[in-house]
């Protein structure tokens, strides 16, 4: 199957793929996929306490190419973004940005999945209220 | 498609340019119809058939009458197992298979199900074999077919053909075999295995696409299978439509090669497989799938654990072409059926590869690719979430994943 030049982009050139120290506070993990199912996705983000906004994303991604384009573009997308904002991408942005056939939506949920985990992860946390829903598709 | 590294030769082959010389007077020159009695171009084109029946009947060790040409071997499994079935209905609807098998075997036996036939599909052991004890116990009166594949295509493993032979001969049941990726490759002799009936294709052997056969034994029992196709009775009655000559020319042809050069062929194809396969297994957590003692000379099947296939694909495809054991293609997301069938994890069956070598590899081609592969394997880890927490000692069977 061919890719897009995006999806190629992103996978050879992918962004801000890491870790961040789960043990601060001011970090939240969302972990998403099963090796069984051929994805996995870890997706973290670090949240400036006084103004809510994602000063840092990393991720790290078994899976395909689409995968991994899906989980690159979002940190891209996440840094710089306040809470409230991040909650708001949809996969199907990630879908129209990157191109994906229909055999890969299942991606770009994914993506979305794993950012809605980060956010929970980091309000449960704090103790503040949880605004996300994770894993709804 | 500049300095590309072939080694998908189980899904085809390249048509080796002797092959191709032998087939390129057949499209215009002598272009006739083998079935046209009353002129020489006719002659001429049945001439040609005929040799080519006898190239690729001493392929197998059989008797040129013996050869059915068909479309390939999807046709030929097609005509082996349904034909059988019909032709044979009065003596039972039972047929035998594993659940290794092709699609082309599966997905006929599925079909027959619903016309009626008992289909038993035996399941192979963690190393891809059918156990010889399991066969037998699942013969039963109505038993009429028992079709085996000779060797996987994906993992390369040779099923002890002589062993299901004898439990066939001795329970007078008929024994096929879809031999498509040993033809050409190993030595087969369906005299000494007591193969009734066996599909097999061309360019799996450096032939043309789009020609197969199905050998249906004449002696000792002499089977006859109903004919799938309604038309002119060509191929003895078995399969109607004119015969691809070219194509029938370039099979023969490409038998002819493969008989002479076996033992060259497989003696450097060992040695090459060997050498890749030594050169992967130096990276940490890497498994060889299916039996490593029975096995296609050119294949090898590795999982490398925490890396998924096609990820790992698209680190080198620009320049190797392999192909994964992992379905990400698929809405279905389900990884390879014959790797699961052995009894492999979903994980590892998504972190599988198999490379299929072939005659046109070379040593430089086998370096390159375990240095592409390996750099693309650590790549695809330093990627990898699960191969982060392996890393840092966690049980990743207690991880309570998000299935999706």
């Amino acid at each position: 199957m061919a890719y897009s030049n995006k999806v190629l982009e992103h996978f050879k050139h992918p962004q801000n793929v890491g870790t961040l120290d789960k043990s601060k506070k001011s970090v939240g993990t969302g972990l998403v996929g099963a090796p069984e199912c051929g994805d996995v996705m870890r997706l973290q983000i670090e949240v400036d306490e006084a103004t809510q906004t994602i000063k840092d994303a990393k991720f790290k991604t078994f899976g395909c190419g689409s995968a991994i384009a899906s989980s690159s573009l979002a940190t891209e997308w996440l840094k710089g973004k306040t809470v409230e904002e991040a909650m708001k991408i949809d996969n199907m942005d990630i879908v129209e940005e990157l191109a994906l056939p229909p055999v890969k939506i299942h991606c770009s949920v994914l993506a979305e999945d794993a950012i809605k985990g980060a956010i929970k992860d980091y309000q449960e946390k704090n103790g503040l209220e949880v605004t996300v829903e994770v894993g709804h598709h | 498609m500049n300095k590309m590294i072939y080694l998908d030769n189980n899904s085809t082959t390249p048509t080796d340019p002797r092959v191709v010389d032998t087939m390129v007077p057949y499209f215009f020159e002598k272009h006739g119809n083998a079935a046209s009695r009353s002129h020489p171009y006719g002659w001429v084109a049945e001439e040609a058939v005929d040799y080519a029946r006898e190239q690729i009947a001493a392929l197998i060790n059989a008797d040129p009458k013996e050869i059915i040409f068909t479309s390939g071997a999807t046709e030929a499994d097609n005509l082996a197992i349904k034909g059988a079935y019909e032709m044979y209905a009065r003596k039972g609807n039972h047929i035998i298979t594993a659940n290794s098998e092709h699609k082309a075997v599966l997905d006929t036996c599925k079909m027959l199900e619903k016309r009626g036939a008992e289909v038993t599909y035996l399941e192979v052991d963690d190393k891809g074999r059918v156990s010889l004890e399991e066969l037998e116990a699942a013969i039963k009166d109505n038993t009429i077919l028992v079709s085996i594949m000779y060797a996987n295509n994906e993992v390369g493993v040779i099923q002890d053909m002589k062993g299901i032979g004898e439990i066939c001969k001795k329970h007078g049941i008929l024994f096929m075999s879809d031999a498509t990726q040993a033809v050409g490759k190993i030595p087969v002799d369906v005299q000494d295995l007591g193969i009734h009936l066996m599909a097999f294709t061309a360019h799996k052997m450096y032939g043309p696409k789009g020609v197969g056969a199905l050998y249906v034994r004449r002696k000792n029992p002499r089977v006859k299978v109903t004919s799938q196709l309604d038309g002119g009775g060509h191929e003895r009655g078995m399969r109607s439509g004119t015969l691809n000559v070219p194509g029938i020319v370039g099979f023969g042809k490409a038998a002819e090669i493969a008989r002479q050069d076996m033992e060259k062929d497989t003696e450097r194809l060992i040695k090459l497989r060997d050498r890749l396969e030594t050169g992967l297994m130096q990276l940490e957590e890497t498994y060889i799938n299916g039996d490593v003692e029975n096995r296609m000379p050119h294949v090898t099947n590795i999982s490398f654990k925490h890396v998924e296939g096609e990820g790992l694909m698209m680190t080198f495809n620009q320049t190797i072409a392999v192909s994964s054991g992992s379905a990400c293609t698929s809405a279905s997301l389900e990884p390879s059926y014959v790797l699961k069938a052995m009894g492999l994890g979903d994980d590892l069956a998504h972190s599988s590869l198999r490379l299929s070598l072939g005659r046109f590899t070379t040593e430089e081609d086998v370096d390159r690719t375990i240095e592409l592969i390996s750099n693309g394997v650590n790549h695809m880890r330093d990627l990898s979430p699960i191969w982060e927490m392996y890393k840092e000692g966690v049980d990743l069977d207690s991880v309570k994943w998000q299935e999706h």
